[in-house]
């Protein structure tokens, strides 16, 4: 059986000694944030995500949800989870306080979605979700659908979907069929069918919200021409009471790889009464508001299942006696020496280790700029902080998931044959990941997002928030006692990065081609290079840490080991795309279809 | 009713304890601290009787260092009203502590003490014995249940027997034992709450109580480590073993 500790020290590491989160609670309306309450908060939420969450994780992925005629029904133990978790409050910890909401800033929000992740995935997805529909509604719907919806979200008796796949269609949305007829009483009837919709159907809640996009009369057939509607389980009558049922029902759920316990459902509508959210043929506006929160979580479902995997890799690499060190006997009063002595099995643990701590630093820095880009007094440091997350938004989402599922496959063959066996649980996580390389955009098109909006935006202004502080920190450190030595090799490694984006820059813009062969590699290479850049600050953090005598030196220590292992053994991975990337599309596109 | 919790800061129950290299006692540097489980029970307990309209108020006090205001933070966040922390960075023993928790049962004049009926790192078993003692109060002591009969408090106790009903005339002390109820996690509202709520802090000067010890700690050390046991051939060797080594039968 796998265990679950929130990793509290590492988590308090990087809010207090490497980024400032105190900075949060100067920011106005986030004054109650203060270090001590991010502490108290965390601490709690870590004992609802071990005790409460990850208890139900390996019974649920076994038992998975059910259907029968339309009714779907979660794992056993789901329904009382999920209850513990809103009567305590959890789903209303960054909605907005005049609609229901705790009013605390995205990054305590981010710094529960890694544990609840690790803890249970799906489970995590529920109120997820809900947080999306919250934010869309909030940001684009009337006064009315505020007063009426928000709160109930975030108290978490109702919640939320996303309704965009259709049968024929996911990236390219504008071929999208469902329909909206708008009615006499400013409501819209719709007609159609969605697909993959996470938590589409389900017995936590009273009501769910579904957010569907479709296309009104005359609309044009391009993602220009999508609108947005909520669209509720039951209507909602004047007195904000639960009516009658409304014409969205789900035709079947899917049986998946991995997610078990989430249902991911068929959901079709016909005549559906459902409101309009923001402006017609808006629809794709206000729905990328929830995507790109969305992106960011899926990049910590890959953080948070690495986590967890890495937790129980180690556990076993240290309780797993076989054969004796290669350079003599470790533990002679046991039959053999655990596997942790070997280099091989240290490179895998340090991999995931090394990939996780930064990892988790970039994931929480982007959690503060985002709240800084919401609250900070001065425009030009807000437009600075919104460049960041939506130029790491891609990054994020794609690296992290692709190194959630590199560390799930590596911890589970720390195991060995065991790792195979279902009872272990680690294979659980291997199949619980794979989807957050697809969803929200595949890895792709995370790539293409990259290097198609986010490279030119503004004529190169949302890569100047990476690449000045970071040329700057280089600069300002070639001569540090602890990490003066890395800079060449880091200095180098940037300037490679620089190198690709003016290549697929100027050859992009003659041939999009070039532009798409290089985005994956490109990606990659970014990556690669801002969690090198965590690593620097955290050691950096640890070394001052050191210097001044403060707390447990061990810990500090390691994350001084665990960035030149970073450094030395993942950074150079770049080099290999930096290559790739350089060949060009030909070697792509020189085979013709029927030579595959 | 007015109800006084005593709550400690201890070592987690999670983490591993491990022993100082002077062997002076359990190393408590860089270690995670928390409130000590049965104090939590007696908090439960306490934030239930109030919410069944059985108390008005509900205060926690703990000896400590100032770090113990987290552990308060977390009762005023499961539902206690205010905190008073007496604040001391040494170790304080059963008797000290009684003494100053009647300074301030003198101070509060609740009608009912809760706290555990010992800490899982001292594990000493004595503080609320002491306490009613000094008062001259009734005591239940272990208690699985507590009911409130009429002027009485209800108190089933767990003893080695079994179970013992006592009825105690208040105000009492109680000391809580693991299978009373099942502590309830802070809701997030509550543990932002927690924060505005009062928390005073004194000093043992303040109850004119001498802390100083009276035991003198010699050393600590580890348990000896358990060795491999073996594997008898016949029933005869094991009687053999029973008798002659283990001296059991």
């Amino acid at each position: 059986m796998p265990q679950y500790k929130a990793p509290i020290e590492n988590i308090n590491f990087i809010l207090n000694d490497v980024f400032n989160v105190e900075d949060v609670a100067k920011l106005e309306g986030y004054e109650e944030a203060t270090p001590d309450m991010v502490e108290a908060i965390i601490g709690e939420g870590a004992r609802i995500c071990e005790d409460v969450l990850f208890p139900l994780n390996q019974s649920g992925d076994q038992e998975g949800c059910t259907w029968d005629d339309g009714v779907v029904t979660t794992p056993k133990g789901f329904k009382e989870a999920y209850d513990t978790y809103i009567q305590n409050g959890w789903t209303s910890m960054v909605a907005h306080p005049e609609y229901g909401g705790q009013g605390l800033p995205q990054i305590v929000q981010v710094v529960m979605e890694e544990m609840i992740c690790s803890a249970n995935m799906s489970f995590g997805m529920y109120p997820g979700l809900s947080k999306g529909a919250y934010d869309a509604i909030y940001m684009h719907g009337s006064e009315q659908l505020k007063e009426t919806y928000l709160p109930k979200l975030a108290e978490g008796t109702w919640s939320g979907t996303m309704c965009l796949t259709e049968p024929h269609c996911g990236t390219d949305l504008g071929q999208i069929k469902t329909k909206a007829v708008p009615k006499d009483d400013g409501s819209y009837e719709i007609t159609g069918t969605k697909i993959f919709i996470s938590a589409g159907e389900h017995d936590l809640t009273e009501n769910i919200l579904h957010l569907v996009l479709a296309k009104l009369p005359g609309a044009p057939d391009t993602t220009r021409g999508i609108s947005l509607f909520l669209v509720p389980k039951f209507n909602v009558k004047s007195d904000g009471t639960i009516g009658d049922r409304n014409g969205i029902k789900c035709g079947s759920i899917e049986h998946k790889m991995g997610i078990h316990a989430n249902a991911t459902c068929v959901m079709n509508l016909d005549d559906a009464k459902g409101f309009l959210v923001g402006k017609p043929n808006e629809g794709m506006k206000a729905m990328f508001t929830m995507m790109n929160m969305a992106r960011l979580a899926v990049g910590m479902q890959g953080l948070g299942l690495a986590e967890i995997a890495y937790q129980n890799a180690l556990v076993y690499a240290k309780d797993r006696l076989q054969g004796r060190g290669l350079d003599g006997t470790k533990a002679p009063d046991k039959p053999a020496d655990p596997i942790i002595v070997h280099p091989g099995v240290r490179l895998e643990l340090l991999r995931m280790k090394s990939v996780i701590e930064a990892g988790r630093a970039l994931t929480y820095y982007t959690g503060i700029r985002e709240d800084i880009a919401h609250k900070h007094p001065d425009a030009d440091v807000r437009q600075e902080a919104a460049d960041w997350v939506a130029l790491m938004t891609p990054v994020i989402k794609a690296h992290l998931t692709d190194m959630g599922y590199d560390i799930a496959t590596r911890a589970m063959e720390v195991y060995g044959g065991h790792g195979f066996i279902q009872e272990w649980g680690m294979e659980q996580y291997v199949r619980d990941v794979e989807i957050t390389k697809i969803y929200e955009g595949t890895n792709g098109i995370q790539a293409l997002d990259l290097v198609g909006r986010k490279m030119g935006q503004n004529t190169g202004r949302l890569l100047r928030s990476f690449f000045h502080p970071v040329l700057e920190f280089i600069d300002a450190h070639k001569d540090h006692a602890e990490i003066g030595q890395y800079m060449e090799a880091f200095g180098k490694s940037v300037s490679k990065l620089q190198n690709a984006t003016i290549t697929l820059a100027t050859k992009g813009l003659k041939n999009p081609l070039e532009a798409g062969a290089g985005a994956k590699d490109y990606l990659k290479m970014f990556g690669v290079i801002s969690l090198g850049y965590m690593q620097l600050l955290m050691a950096k953090a640890a070394h001052e840490k050191i210097e001044a005598g403060a707390g447990d030196p061990k810990f500090y220590d390691a994350k001084l080991k665990c960035c030149r292992y970073y450094i030395e053994r993942v950074l150079p991975e770049h080099y290999s795309a930096y290559h790739a990337l350089l060949t060009g599309a030909d070697n792509l596109m020189a085979l013709s279809e029927d030579q595959f | 009713m007015k109800i006084l919790v005593a709550v400690k800061r201890v070592l987690d129950y999670n983490v591993k304890a491990r022993v100082k290299s002077d062997q002076s006692g359990v190393d408590l540097s860089n270690v995670k601290m928390s409130m000590n489980p049965f104090c939590e029970i007696a908090v439960e307990e306490a934030v239930r009787m109030k919410e069944k309209g059985l108390a008005e108020e509900i205060i926690t006090v703990s000896i400590g260092p100032s770090q113990a205001q987290e552990t308060l933070r977390t009762s005023l966040a499961m539902g206690a009203d205010r905190s008073i922390l007496i604040e001391i960075d040494e170790n304080v023993e059963p008797l000290a502590v009684a003494k100053l928790l009647k300074g301030v049962v003198e101070k509060e004049s609740p009608n009912l003490v809760i706290m555990g009926k010992q800490s899982i790192d001292g594990d000493n078993n004595q503080t609320g014995q002491m306490l009613a003692a000094l008062l001259g109060w009734g005591q239940g002591t272990f208690a699985s249940k507590v009911e409130k009969d009429g002027d009485q408090l209800k108190v089933t106790r767990e003893v080695d027997g079994g179970l013992e009903t006592v009825g105690l005339k208040l105000p009492a002390v109680v000391t809580t034992d693991l299978r009373l109820n099942e502590p309830r996690y802070a809701s997030l509202p509550n543990i932002m709450k927690a924060k505005k709520k009062p928390l005073d802090t004194m000093a043992p000067s303040d109850f004119g109580v001498d802390v100083s010890p009276r035991v003198v700690t010699l050393k600590v050390t580890e348990p000896p480590k358990r060795e491999a046991g073996i594997k008898v051939e016949s029933v005869e060797q094991l009687v053999d073993k029973l008798q002659n080594e283990a001296k059991v039968i």
